[in-house]
């Protein structure tokens, strides 16, 4: 993420301190917030980041559009940011102008498919789709003939069950059935039917790590004010050693997700180094936020468990990204082979072409 | 803690890539003439001089210092590829790595003139090799503890004492060693200590084996009768060795070498799960791919910043805590992931007998060049918890 252009990250980073603080969200008995917070990530243009500026977006770079990403888990953000900016990105790269307001894309599980009838219509349900129930859009990889098309649809045409998800934003069931899309384009070559997982786990990587940046800092501040047997818990070296593995596990997700986001930002195309590096970067920012939110827990003890405290703001939703566009195993299964397909001995040369 | 903990996507340069090609095909061509044997190096010894004056005469000892000391004025980056390959080679690196990582740049930094100019050119042929003298019998992890004596006398000072577990002392020239001088201050506690250059094949030193157990003989005890080392012997300040390890102890905790030394468990283990592995092994090589995928960007990363000028200090030291704790577990996972393969085919042979070995040598990884509870321990300094 060091591609990124430092100015849009402390405009993003000064848009989530005064308008998405996640005291203030926690506290608020309404939704008052969502608004003017929406309003002002529109404004700035980092909702349509990855739209290039002919098409009302903001033309930033990929990289720039990851450092968004990883702003957005250090701050927890509770929007559709991270799937408005896929939405936009996809709606893109198939020459797809992208509509004002909050967007989400399907499927989200690497198991679920769509298809596009000839008739033009849509057949097939999606489950886990995040933010389903609170966006006017979704845009969606569909296949037809083995070809495939990203389709712009109005949410309002699908059926949605809602469901909280474990990070209370919202995994949805949608229904597809029968659903006439607003805007259908095919897919540019070079872009396979992974290419919206490929996407969706780099970003959930960086939520990831910048989610465990700041429980890191926020359990390490925690423990050098919190007293007990007579002296900070900071001082007792069982204590000491959980946040040193804390941090061992926010280095591992914060450098694969930055890898990964390095290599998608150099290399267009999504092509196998892409794969290689999301992969990774998925299996071990999702191993970093099982651990690490585990951790964060057990430096808060009782006071992280409650709902007044922020702390799950961040657990929740570490527990929520790892599943999101392939969770841990199901990216590791697709790695494995792949390594198992080229060989012991090429192994190496694949690591260190990286 | 002021600042979030920072992995720059660091790649490696042309050049580096460049060197990878030819130090590839140094090691090819050695294969090829029997110039080293990887198993032999993996179960037997990493040990071989003629070897390592073969990698000086290409330039790849020392590379990185100062021509006129026989270096290369290479980049740091440039060093990790030649590091990395040898070590996934299994290449008998162990006569010339220690000079080369830790020894040759502390006389760099510390040693007088003529010091530099007798030893570094020889460690950069290949000539010359290093051995640290740390630990002591009652000083391991906490190397403040030492009481090895350095006593003033006429031109110098006399060594009295012993140190253990000094990896290759028996096959070693030179040490560095950490000797008292003053004992600690009420204030300091690492006050005290001094390093000196000790010459070992001399009388005064006697080196006694001590076999680990996978019945190797690499440890040892070295013991000091009084033994003379002159004053320009002396590394840096006296009495102020704490003072002497700053920036270079990041190089030396996140090189490629602090989780690829089981990495040869890895390759075999792919082998012997086959093209089609079912899903729990597929997951499992999965897992460990990306976790070393991981451990090796974290490990450019920060020789990438060290080559920036930065001081990566607790990004140095979490990349070692997670990578040896990453090689010691390697093996088991594999153990387990091989459970359910034949063993039929010829090559599980091959995989059982890396697996045993590394199952042996496993414990140590935590333990050598600093425990995994004193890294955890600065790396909580480095958090701002003490």
């Amino acid at each position: 993420m060091s591609e990124a252009d430092a100015l849009l990250v402390d405009a993003t980073t000064r848009i989530f301190q005064d308008l998405c603080d996640p005291q203030t969200v926690n506290a608020a008995t309404d939704a008052a917030w969502k608004a003017p917070l929406w309003q002002a990530l529109e404004e700035s243009g980092l909702t349509l980041a990855w739209v290039a500026e002919e098409r009302g977006g903001a033309g930033a770079s990929l990289a720039d559009g990851f450092a968004i990403a990883g702003l957005s888990g250090r701050f927890a953000v509770p929007l559709p940011l991270g799937e408005t900016l896929l939405a936009g990105w996809l709606l893109g790269v198939a020459g797809l102008d992208s509509p004002a307001g909050a967007m989400t894309v399907a499927p989200s599980r690497p198991r679920d498919r769509l298809t596009l009838t000839s008739k033009g219509t849509l057949q097939g349900r999606a489950l886990g789709i995040p933010f389903a129930g609170s966006v006017e859009t979704i845009v969606a990889l569909a296949s037809q003939d083995g070809a495939n098309h990203v389709v712009h649809i109005a949410a309002k045409d699908c059926v949605i069950q809602g469901a909280p998800g474990l990070s209370g934003d919202g995994r949805d069931a949608v229904t597809f059935d029968g659903v006439v899309p607003l805007a259908i384009a095919s897919l540019p070559d070079g872009l396979g039917g992974n290419c919206l997982t490929l996407m969706g786990a780099a970003v959930r990587a960086a939520q990831i790590g910048g989610a465990l940046q700041e429980i890191l800092t926020m359990a390490s501040e925690y423990a050098q004010e919190r007293v007990a047997f007579e002296k900070p818990i900071a001082k007792f070296q069982a204590v000491q050693h959980n946040l040193a593995r804390l941090a061992g596990e926010t280095a591992a997700a914060v450098a694969a997700a930055s890898s990964a986001a390095d290599t998608i930002h150099t290399i267009q195309g999504l092509g196998d180094a892409a794969f290689f590096e999301v992969a990774a970067a998925k299996i071990r920012a999702g191993e970093a936020a099982g651990e690490g939110a585990a951790i964060a827990h057990q430096v808060y003890g009782a006071i992280g468990f409650t709902e007044e405290h922020i702390l799950h703001r961040f657990t929740q939703r570490l527990w929520a990204w790892r599943d999101d566009f392939g969770n841990e195993s199901e990216w590791a299964v697709q790695l494995g082979e792949f390594v198992a397909d080229g060989g012991a001995d090429e192994l190496w040369p694949l690591l260190a072409s990286r | 803690m002021s600042q979030a903990i920072q992995f720059d996507p660091i790649r490696l340069p042309p050049e580096a890539e460049e060197l990878r090609i030819e130090v590839r095909a140094f090691l090819a061509e050695e294969l090829a003439n029997g110039g080293f044997d990887p198993r032999a190096t993996i179960l037997t010894s990493a040990f071989d001089k003629e070897f390592s004056k073969r990698v000086g005469a290409k330039g790849w000892i020392g590379m990185t210092w100062p021509k006129k000391y026989g270096g290369q004025e290479r980049s740091f980056l440039e060093r990790y590829v030649v590091t990395e390959e040898f070590r996934v080679a299994n290449a008998p690196t162990a006569a010339h790595f220690t000079a080369d990582r830790q020894s040759g740049p502390v006389l760099l930094k510390y040693a007088p003139e003529h010091i530099k100019q007798e030893v570094l050119p020889a460690i950069t042929r290949g000539e010359c090799t290093f051995c640290i003298g740390m630990s002591e019998p009652n000083s391991g992890s906490d190397l403040f503890a030492a009481s090895t004596r350095a006593t003033p006398t006429e031109g110098g000072y006399l060594i009295n004492g012993t140190k253990l577990w000094t990896s290759n002392a028996h096959q070693s020239d030179f040490m560095i060693g950490l000797f008292r001088t003053s004992p600690p201050t009420k204030e300091n506690r690492r006050h005290g200590l001094t390093q000196f250059l000790v010459r070992l094949k001399q009388p005064g030193i006697t080196i006694n084996p001590v076999r680990n157990m996978a019945h190797k003989h690499e440890f040892n005890e070295v013991v000091f009768e009084d033994l003379f080392i002159p004053e320009d012997h002396i590394l840096g300040e006296v009495d102020g060795a704490w003072k002497q390890a700053t920036s270079e102890l990041a190089y030396e905790r996140s090189g490629p070498e602090r989780f690829l030394e089981t990495y040869y468990v890895l390759t075999e283990l792919v082998r012997v799960l086959g093209d089609k592995p079912d899903p729990r092994a597929a997951e499992g090589i999965g897992r460990l791919v990306a976790q070393v995928h991981t451990l090796r960007r974290m490990s450019v990363s920060v020789n990438g910043m060290l080559q920036a000028g930065k001081e990566p200090v607790l990004e140095g030291s979490i990349v070692k805590d997670v990578g040896t704790i990453w090689e010691q577990t390697l093996p088991d996972k594999a153990r387990s992931l091989s459970a359910f393969v034949d063993a039929e085919p010829s090559n599980r042979a091959t995989f059982d007998e890396v697996l045993q070995y590394a199952t042996t040598i496993a414990p140590k990884l935590t333990i050598q060049g600093g425990t995994t509870e004193v890294l955890r321990g600065i790396i909580a300094r480095g958090l701002g918890l003490r």
